[in-house]
């Protein structure tokens, strides 16, 4: 019985190893940091939504829970920010970071136990509830969070004492960066370790998973939790970067939006959030400058073609063009990672 | 004591409209297990249909209404033999994505034609001002809107428990399989019941413009308006979307009247609970398979 466990193992490390592309990857994604100066506000804003739907993916991707409300997190991480800026409490920003992401991983607690009861239809109800029911909270309680108006005069302190956030956005757009590597890297330890490959089992068969002795009710709550700490950062980033936090942090739109980055990235195999983010920034940017106040039509195109095409063919597609380059380079198989499909 | 009865009563109104609205989603969503966030989308084409003729046309809204009908079907059946058929076999998420995308789409396209401020419609003066019945005034427009939908929801009853094709769409619903294999046509039976769903939201979204509002934000503000009904209503019968579309109206309006400054923290707040307490609906057999 050794042999297979051992196998088993053997291909779990060589999948986890890094490779060529990856490392291509992030030295591109620094080196368009350094290259295009003029742009450090609209890649700080890509960086932030990466984060955002890397956060997305760890649930969604790696777990299977399908998830209408994410934003909540995300909102939950930036008034904690913000707050805890306006007065006065935390102004170092990483520690304000972490902080902040702490407050929304209690909530992503929380609330996992009443995410994980019930099948897709309920949690899409629940995820959904709870974020507009914080929305309606943050309305609610206007004299603390500003109301529609936004959090006001939030104003951070240089991080780690040495770098000040300047006008320009470089400071904001390399701090993003910093902490979107970190996060990136733990939750490639998280998704190769053998927690993350129960929950993969977990998404492909929960029946099995718990036959196999895999606790699937505590996987998720964990995954659930650390999702709900990168969004609580992703949110805390923006309040930091934008020294702004609003009411619609909250938004039912935000949450849609976060699927459309993942689902053009693809999920389940991180990388899907961080691509996404560029393209759906980059059609954003297309879009409003066809029509300026009709983007999400296009949007919500793209979304309808991208579903009917089917998900796996369309990154079939895609990656075809990479794969054919791949193979003819190195002449062997293409390594080029599609995204496992969803269970149907 | 009066305002009591007052909050009652305008609370079933919205209940019966909200009822009216959701319940071709209780077949799409609890029946055939489609997510379907795009329904509110057919009742605001619905809603704009009936103003479009009201206003610009200068028909009568009682001739519009029944338009207001016919003009979602009509979109709801094209929508359903071109796109939606082809994701019910599909999983969620993909449903969820495309019907986001077809909201996205809808309010985009509404506040291009017909741009983005509130729209009124005309009422017929018949409709107007209030009746005081022993003290409690009640609105015209609302009786007549508890009256419309009433006769609705005992004619779907009717039609779903008694009639051929009510039986048909159980058993298509039950096991499409096996309803196939009798004889029955389950894609013409889904494609007509998503129509009629369709054409009922259309003829909410029309009734709804006075007490709802109407604008291209429509779809997206009452969506989850819509879901409550029929997650917290389950799918086992009519009956149950009915209740908890009653409830919902009623606690809302209750809500907004006694605790104001909760706004619709008190709906939310209900239906988690009871989602929590129980998964597939208060009525629920099984609001997903």
């Amino acid at each position: 019985m050794k042999k297979p466990a051992y196998n088993v193992g053997f291909h779990a490390r060589q999948q986890a190893r890094w490779r060529w592309s990856e490392i291509a990857f992030w030295l591109l994604v620094f080196g368009c940091a350094l290259v295009f100066p003029s742009r450090y506000l609209i890649m700080t804003e890509i960086v932030r939504l990466a984060l955002f739907a890397l956060s997305l993916d760890l649930i969604l991707g790696y777990a299977g829970i399908v998830s209408l409300g994410h934003a909540a997190f995300f909102g939950v991480g930036a008034y904690g920010a913000g707050l805890l800026a306006v007065h006065g409490i935390l102004t170092e920003p990483i520690v304000a970071l972490v902080a902040a992401g702490l407050v929304a991983a209690v909530l992503g607690f929380l609330t996992s136990f009443l995410v994980i009861r019930g099948a897709d239809l309920t949690r899409l109800m629940v995820t959904l509830g709870i974020a507009l029911l914080l929305e309606a909270l943050a309305e609610r309680f206007s004299n603390i969070t500003g109301g529609t108006d936004g959090l006001q005069g939030i104003e951070m302190q240089p991080i780690l004492g040495l770098f000040a956030f300047d006008m320009f956005g470089k400071t904001g757009l390399f701090y993003s960066l910093a902490v979107l590597f970190v996060l990136f890297l733990l939750a490639r330890r998280i998704v190769y370790s053998p927690f993350g490959l129960s929950l993969r089992a977990i998404r492909n068969n929960p029946l099995r998973a718990s036959a196999i002795g895999i606790p699937v009710n505590r996987r998720l709550i964990a995954i659930y939790t650390i999702a709900a700490f990168y969004a609580g950062v992703a949110g805390a980033l923006f309040t930091q970067t934008t020294a702004l936090a609003s009411l619609d942090v909250f938004a039912f739109e935000r949450s849609a939006d976060l699927m459309l980055v993942l689902v053009i990235g693809g999920t389940g195999y991180l990388y899907g959030g961080l691509i996404g983010a560029v393209v759906f920034r980059m059609l954003q940017e297309v879009f409003s400058s066809i029509t300026p106040q009709y983007w999400q039509f296009w949007i919500g195109l793209v979304l309808v073609v991208i579903v009917l095409v089917g998900r796996p063919r369309l990154h079939r597609w895609v990656l075809w063009g990479p794969n054919l380059l791949i193979a003819q380079f190195s002449g062997r198989k293409a390594v080029a990672a599609v995204g496992e499909s969803d269970a149907p | 004591m009066t305002a009591f009865f007052t909050i009652l009563f305008d609370g079933v109104a919205y209940g019966m409209l909200l009822f009216v609205l959701a319940c071709g989603l209780a077949v799409t969503l609890g029946l055939m297990n489609f997510v379907n966030l795009a329904h509110g989308a057919f009742a605001m084409a619905g809603g704009y249909v009936c103003a479009v003729l009201v206003n610009q046309s200068g028909w009568p809204f009682f001739a519009a209404l029944p338009l207001a009908f016919v003009a979602s079907a009509l979109i709801g059946v094209v929508f359903e033999r071109a796109l939606y058929r082809h994701l019910y076999s599909r999983s969620h998420l993909d449903q969820v994505l495309f019907s986001i995308g077809l909201v996205f789409m809808s309010v985009a396209a509404v506040d291009y034609i017909m741009g983005s401020s509130r729209i009124f419609i005309k009422l017929p003066a018949v409709l107007e001002g209030q009746i005081d019945f022993f003290g409690v005034g009640i609105g015209r427009y609302r009786l007549m809107i508890i009256v419309i939908c009433g006769l609705l929801t005992a004619g779907l009853q009717l039609v779903l428990a008694r009639t051929r094709f009510g039986s048909r769409l159980r058993a298509a619903v039950d096991d499409p399989r096996a309803a196939s294999g009798l004889g029955i046509n389950v894609p013409q039976v889904f494609a007509f019941t998503f129509a009629f769903g369709c054409g009922l939201a259309g003829l909410g979204g029309a009734l709804s413009a006075e007490i709802l509002g109407l604008d291209p934000y429509f779809p997206l503000k009452f969506m989850i308006y819509f879901l409550i009904v029929v997650t917290v209503g389950g799918s086992s019968s009519i009956t149950g979307p009915f209740l908890a579309a009653l409830l919902l109206g009623i606690s809302d309006v209750a809500g907004k009247y006694y605790v104001p400054k909760m706004g619709p923290f008190v709906i939310y707040t209900i239906m988690i609970v009871i989602l929590i307490w129980r998964p597939n609906g208060l009525f629920g057999r099984s609001a997903s398979r």
